[in-house]
């Protein structure tokens, strides 16, 4: 398959030419295909935020390509500005950039600027808030009267009214309870079979992404280590640690379980995955 | 160009001699040296003022890039400076057009103008390059307390310019960050006529000042947590000391007045 967003030796620095030069991105080879659940995972400072904004074109690299469809996204102007539209960016804490007097106009900014006739953004706006959970009675009031969750499910929905094709949310999850995380990862799942869309989730919890992603890319110094699928990436359980990132509890046990001599696969990651793990292992000793 | 890029009055670390001299020194000399320029009317007079700020710039390391970059945002009122002063001093005439005419005394004049303006800017950029804000500060506190006496606020002062120094990076970043996300919904800051940008600024400028308004709630709140209540018997972490090489850079900061209000009695 063709994939929908690509980086080509992508490579960025900052402030070049004075003391503080520090190169964030160096030759990184990117993926992203048409309606995968990807997760990028890297620790502070790693170079994921970098990453992601590049791939609507809200930083230039210094160096390599970004593709959305085939094409070179800084060909000309106008075709950064629309990949800006067609690929979505949810930055952190996102509730800081709602400025509008009501919810509604805080939606529709989005779509406004993409020229969309009036009843066009009037749809839009309330299916984004739909997705997001935010009922109808609620668009007419100030998005700075909300709760803290409310206020990010909002902005998410600012984002999700553009209809990206690509969504990418960088730690959409950050600050809220449980019952909050919870809402905002179904409210994504839901946008992500609805419309077909690809999404990135970036995170630097293994235990969030790990329940919710078909593909994990890595990032760590600029660079991408490992990519694949959860549990392929899980092997290099070592080697991510020594990244700083830990990796799921689940995965932690079986890693110990196997350093202690006991011969089983240390690469799952949900109990169900343990479950059969453990049952085979026992029935190799001939126990079940 | 990114917003961090601009580099007005920004602190480069170093361990050259001119980023361990204490802070007050630097700013006696800044001084001084400010003075030494307004003083100087000739050509051996500037010559041995630019030959004195090109040693301390050679001693700082700070590049030669970094200054000429720091530049570029008072390039117009140089500019500006140098045309007004040529087209406009009176003297010996050596072209005219219209009413535009350049003379021999114009020329002089725009030459020693551009380079007061740029010397006082470079030296002035010398002492934030070297100096830590908060050094800075400590050592403005420090040289004004005397002036603690004539009921002047000197310690209030100096808190509030470090606290506006410290946060102007925190804004600038916060500026950054609110005008991607803006931009990644489609807003347009740089095309447009005058009015459209100004309602472009919509956008970026209510989330800022909320969160400049939930900044400044919170550090009250922190600084009130622990006790802060003024600059009445406060004593420092960092103790500002006089060392040799303070004493002997401010001999020749005044030697270097002295030397040009001679050059400048003798029409030099």
């Amino acid at each position: 398959m063709e994939p929908i967003l690509q980086t080509h030796q992508l490579s960025h620095v900052y402030s070049q030419g004075t003391p503080f030069e520090r190169a964030a991105l160096l030759d990184v080879e990117f993926a992203a295909y048409p309606g995968e659940y990807l997760g990028i995972i890297g620790h502070t400072g790693s170079g994921k935020s970098t990453l992601i904004q590049h791939l609507n074109g809200l930083l230039k690299p210094t160096g390599g390509q970004v593709l959305f469809e085939g094409k070179d996204i800084w060909e000309t102007k106008e075709r950064t500005r629309q990949t800006r539209f067609q690929v979505g960016l949810v930055f952190q804490y996102p509730e800081y950039q709602l400025f509008e007097e009501t919810i509604y106009k805080d939606i529709s900014f989005g779509p406004r600027n993409m020229g969309l006739p009036e009843e066009e953004i009037d749809r839009r706006v309330r299916e984004a808030a739909h997705f997001v959970g935010l009922r109808d009675e609620l668009l007419e009031r100030s998005p700075f009267e909300l709760s803290g969750g409310q206020k990010r499910r909002v902005a998410i929905a600012g984002v999700i009214a553009m209809e990206p094709k690509v969504l990418i949310l960088d730690e959409p999850t950050a600050g809220l309870d449980p019952v909050g995380v919870e809402q905002i990862l179904q409210n994504i799942r839901d946008y992500h079979e609805a419309n077909n869309a690809t999404i990135i989730l970036v995170s630097h919890s293994m235990e969030e992404v790990a329940r919710t992603v078909d593909r994990l890319v890595v990032v760590n110094d600029g660079t991408i280590p490992f990519e694949g699928p959860p549990r392929e990436v899980f092997r290099h359980g070592e080697e991510l640690e020594a990244m700083g990132l830990g990796v799921p509890q689940m995965t932690r046990v079986f890693h110990r379980l196997r350093s202690m001599g006991v011969d089983i696969d240390p690469s799952v990651y949900t109990i169900a995955q343990a479950r059969q793990v453990l049952l085979d292992a026992l029935k190799r000793k001939g126990a079940v | 160009m990114a917003l961090k890029d601009i580099t007005l009055g920004q602190y480069f670390p170093g361990h050259t001699i001119l980023h361990r001299m204490d802070p007050r020194t630097k700013i006696l000399l800044t001084t001084l040296y400010i003075v030494a320029l307004f003083l100087c009317k000739q050509v051996v007079s500037y010559a041995l003022v630019i030959a004195v700020l090109a040693g301390a710039v050679a001693i700082s390391h700070v590049g030669l890039k970094s200054i000429v970059r720091g530049m570029r945002p008072v390039l117009i009122i140089v500019i500006l400076t140098a045309v007004l002063n040529l087209f406009y001093t009176p003297g010996q005439e050596l072209w005219r057009w219209g009413f535009l005419r350049i003379t021999v005394e114009g020329i002089w004049a725009a030459v020693f103008m551009v380079l007061r303006i740029t010397l006082l800017i470079t030296c002035t950029f010398l002492l934030t390059y070297t100096t830590s804000p908060i050094l800075l500060t400590d050592g403005l506190e420090k040289l004004l307390s005397p002036l603690k006496h004539l009921r002047f606020p000197v310690h209030e002062l100096a808190m509030m310019m470090s606290i506006a120094l410290r946060f102007i990076p925190t804004l600038i970043e916060e500026t950054d960050k609110i005008m991607s996300a803006q931009r990644a919904r489609g807003a347009d800051f740089d095309s447009g006529n005058l009015i459209q940008k100004a309602q472009a600024l919509v956008p970026l400028l209510v989330p800022l000042f909320i969160s400049a308004f939930r900044r400044a709630d919170e550090l009250a709140v922190a600084m009130e947590c622990r006790c802060y209540h003024g600059g009445e018997g406060r004593t420092r972490m960092r103790q500002l000391h006089f060392q040799r090489a303070d004493c002997a850079a401010l001999v020749l900061g005044v030697a270097l007045v002295a030397a040009v209000s001679v050059l400048r009695h003798f029409g030099l």
